[in-house]
């Protein structure tokens, strides 16, 4: 009997492509859709879960001659991520609604109904590769350095990688490009996706004035001396770390350093006010063992960032991340996430970073 | 390989594409036109119109043709409510309608119409008081369905147009897509001045359909055209779909009697079947009259769409409700009505037999549900990773 693979498709080019690398790899393939929500942004006509997404993905299941189901995943995707969003957004935080989606979503609630079919694996169209090693797994970068998606997958165990596939993280995006024409993809050249896919329009800040109505105020913008310098329209707007949109004229750049939730203010500094030597890491999982001491790693707090060496140690139930240069404050609730090379170690949410 | 789900659509009966092959050839004409090839046409859309008026209890002149049962039930919602509309503006209709009845009269509300939607108990059975009591005298049109497609329950539509005949003037339509071939339909005895009908539903093919407009009802077209079909719907007809339409009608209640009672039997065996080898299992509107060929049944703990995945890869075609709506997955409205919560809702089975189905098709399906059922039931919330 042939090994099966459920691939999670989203309409877009990757994940037809992850699907028909699964079916050449001698996988007997079931393509799933999960949908995600539904109202208003359920009709943009370009993002994913849309019908246009659907029909998209039905029609190259079609074409690869694998099974296709949509699954209703809206209410659990409102629970988890929607919730985490808007939670984290009225607490001054901000969040990456994928990390956890595949942490909530597509890594357990997907992950466990693939199994439920007798599915082996579970593939997604993300730019990462796992590889066998020893006993367990590891989880590498993509092999295109500039689609590496390995940062949203940090959260998988070996237990999880043991049934996960990334096909297209062994390609670079214009070989995954090739692949899907020369199958006559109809996904082929079809754009990329970058909103978060359930804010309609791709308009944040409408959606967290919806959503989070105490965070979209306006309250007045500090230096970290106390001085006001201007006011904002609502903390849940920022992020620490933007420069730009704050409409203050200092005539140096200002950043913003602190959200304050508790009494609605941002506090803003300098760049060189936005050195920091240290944060502090929560919800830490780690791809193997978990380390018993101190390890050295390159660590990345944003998507698609840029990386810095630091130590890392234990403390209580959270990890202490010390830089080896200082480095420009990362923002509450994005993720830190450990590489050695082309190897993922883990990663956390970030909680605090401090000077 | 068990199909069971003939409340989606049935497989074309092989006389009937017989009979229909012709007027794709040969007589391929169009059947306005004058010459031989066009009058032949005409000729086999109007002995399928005999045909399916004898099935139905009508006059010949009373069968609109359409392009399939939700064109029906479009034109027969916006149809009257447009002539009538300097009479009265108020339109009553149930919770429980296919979605063409209710997206019509949910459109109708947008235009300045007023529509009542009647509750159902849990039964899925509309209450004639209630319908009497919402009756006014703006009250145009009331549209209320014999055969529900997602449960099977056969609504009163009888004492329904009773009392809405003695209680106001509106016009009473049905829609009797599931009923045909099912129960015997007679429209005359029945009262009600239109009801839609589907040929793919009996053996027929797809894409033909058919509105019963009784003598006299005041209705304006919704399609505007050539003024083809007494100017109610215009457009080429379908020739080959109706030719096909009136053989699959014609079958259809000739042999209705004893497939109800072949079809009931094996019903109540499968429904005694999930009943006894898989527990926490709930017959939806068990206690109301039931056309013979249908169940739908919430399993507790099971999804049901993962519940249709399972059963698709062990070659079993049933569904989770209505196959109009995959694409919004959302919890049958149906059941919803009928007070079922919504977690229950979501693992509901809708398994529905017909002409080909044999009791080798239900022992397999009685056979590999319990085990489906069990391992879905064994997914549970887990978290990922080191957390």
């Amino acid at each position: 009997m042939k090994r099966k693979a459920v691939v999670a498709m989203s309409g877009g080019v990757d994940s037809s492509v992850a699907a028909a690398l699964m079916k050449e790899d001698g996988y007997e393939v079931i393509g799933i859709m999960m949908k995600l929500w539904q109202g208003e942004a359920a009709n943009n006509e370009s993002g994913c879960c849309s019908v246009d997404a659907a029909e998209d993905a039905r029609r190259v299941a079609q074409v690869l001659d694998i099974p296709f189901y949509v699954f209703n995943f809206a209410e659990h995707f409102s629970k988890t991520v929607i919730e985490r969003f808007v939670s984290d957004y009225s607490h001054g935080v901000t969040p990456n609604p994928c990390i956890e989606c595949n942490r909530s979503v597509k890594f357990s609630a997907l992950l466990e109904r693939a199994k439920a079919f007798d599915a082996e694996v579970l593939a997604t169209g993300h730019y990462a590769r796992v590889r066998s090693a020893g006993a367990g797994f590891k989880l590498l970068r993509g092999m295109d350095p500039d689609k590496d998606q390995s940062y949203v997958l940090y959260m998988l165990g070996s237990a999880d990688l043991a049934h996960a596939q990334f096909p297209v993280g062994e390609y670079r995006k214009p070989e995954i490009r090739e692949i899907a024409a020369s199958l006559g993809l109809r996904t082929a050249a079809k754009p990329e996706s970058q909103e978060i896919c359930f804010v309609p329009n791709g308009d944040s800040h409408a959606f967290l004035r919806e959503k989070v109505p105490a965070g979209s105020q306006p309250g007045p913008i500090h230096t970290s001396d106390g001085e006001r310098i201007g006011s904002h329209r609502g903390f849940a707007h920022y992020t620490v770390g933007q420069r730009r949109g704050l409409g203050v004229g200092l005539g140096y750049p200002v950043y913003v350093k602190q959200v304050r939730p508790d009494d609605n203010a941002l506090i803003v500094g300098t760049a060189e006010e936005m050195l920091s030597d240290e944060m502090e890491v929560q919800e830490v999982s780690f791809t193997g063992l978990v380390p018993s001491s101190e390890f050295e790693a390159s660590v990345m707090t944003r998507y698609r960032g840029e990386e810095a060496d630091a130590k890392i140690q234990p403390y209580g139930s959270r990890w202490i991340v010390s830089f080896n240069e200082p480095q420009g404050l990362a923002a509450p609730g994005q993720a830190a996430v450990f590489y050695r090379d082309e190897e993922l170690l883990g990663g956390g949410t970030i909680l605090r970073t401090s000077a | 390989m068990p199909y069971l789900d003939y409340a989606a659509t049935t497989p074309i009966l092989d006389e009937v594409l017989e009979a229909m092959a012709p007027y794709q050839r040969q007589l391929f004409g169009n059947p306005s036109s004058v010459y031989e090839t066009g009058r032949e046409g005409k000729k086999g859309m109007e002995e399928a119109r005999d045909l399916i008026a004898a099935a139905v209890g009508a006059q010949p002149a009373e069968i609109i043709f359409t392009g399939g049962g939700t064109e029906a039930d479009n034109l027969a919602l916006k149809g009257p409510a447009f002539k009538l509309r300097s009479q009265g503006n108020h339109i009553i209709t149930t919770a429980v309608e296919h979605h063409a009845v209710l997206h019509s009269a949910e459109w109708l509300e947008k235009q300045g119409f007023r529509v009542t939607f009647l509750g159902v108990d849990q039964n899925g059975l509309i209450d004639l008081e209630r319908l009497k009591s919402a009756l006014t005298k703006e009250t145009i049109l009331v549209s209320i369905m014999l055969v529900n497609n997602e449960v099977g329950v056969i609504e009163p539509v009888a004492e329904a147009v009773r009392i809405v005949k003695e209680n106001s003037r509106a016009l009473f339509h049905s829609d009797a897509v599931q009923a045909l071939g099912k129960l015997k339909v007679n429209l005359d005895e029945l009262g009600v001045d239109l009801a839609s009908f589907s040929a793919h539903k009996v053996g027929g093919p797809k894409g033909t359909g058919a509105l019963f407009v009784k003598r006299g009802t005041p209705i304006e077209p919704v399609l505007h055209g050539g003024g083809q079909e007494r100017d109610l719907r215009s457009g080429t007809p379908n020739v080959a779909g109706i030719v096909g339409f009136g053989v699959a009608a014609q079958i259809a209640a000739k042999e209705v009697e004893q497939e109800a009672e072949r079809l009931t039997d094996m019903r109540d065996q499968v429904q005694e079947g999930i009943k006894a080898s898989i527990e926490r299992v709930h017959v939806n509107a068990e206690d109301a009259p039931r056309i013979g060929n249908t169940l739908n049944v919430c399993i507790e703990g099971v999804e049901g769409e993962s519940l249709l995945l399972m059963l698709d890869s062990k070659e079993v075609a049933a569904s989770s409700g209505s196959a109009c709506t995959s694409g919004s997955l959302d919890p049958s409205h149906v059941l919803m009505a009928m007070g079922v919560a919504p977690e229950l809702a979501h693992g509901s089975l809708r398994v529905s037999l017909g002409r080909a189905t044999t009791s080798d098709d239900i022992d397999d399906f009685t056979e590999v549900l319990p085990a489906i059922v069990d391992k879905l039931r064994s997914i549970a919330p887990r978290s990922v990773g080191g957390r």
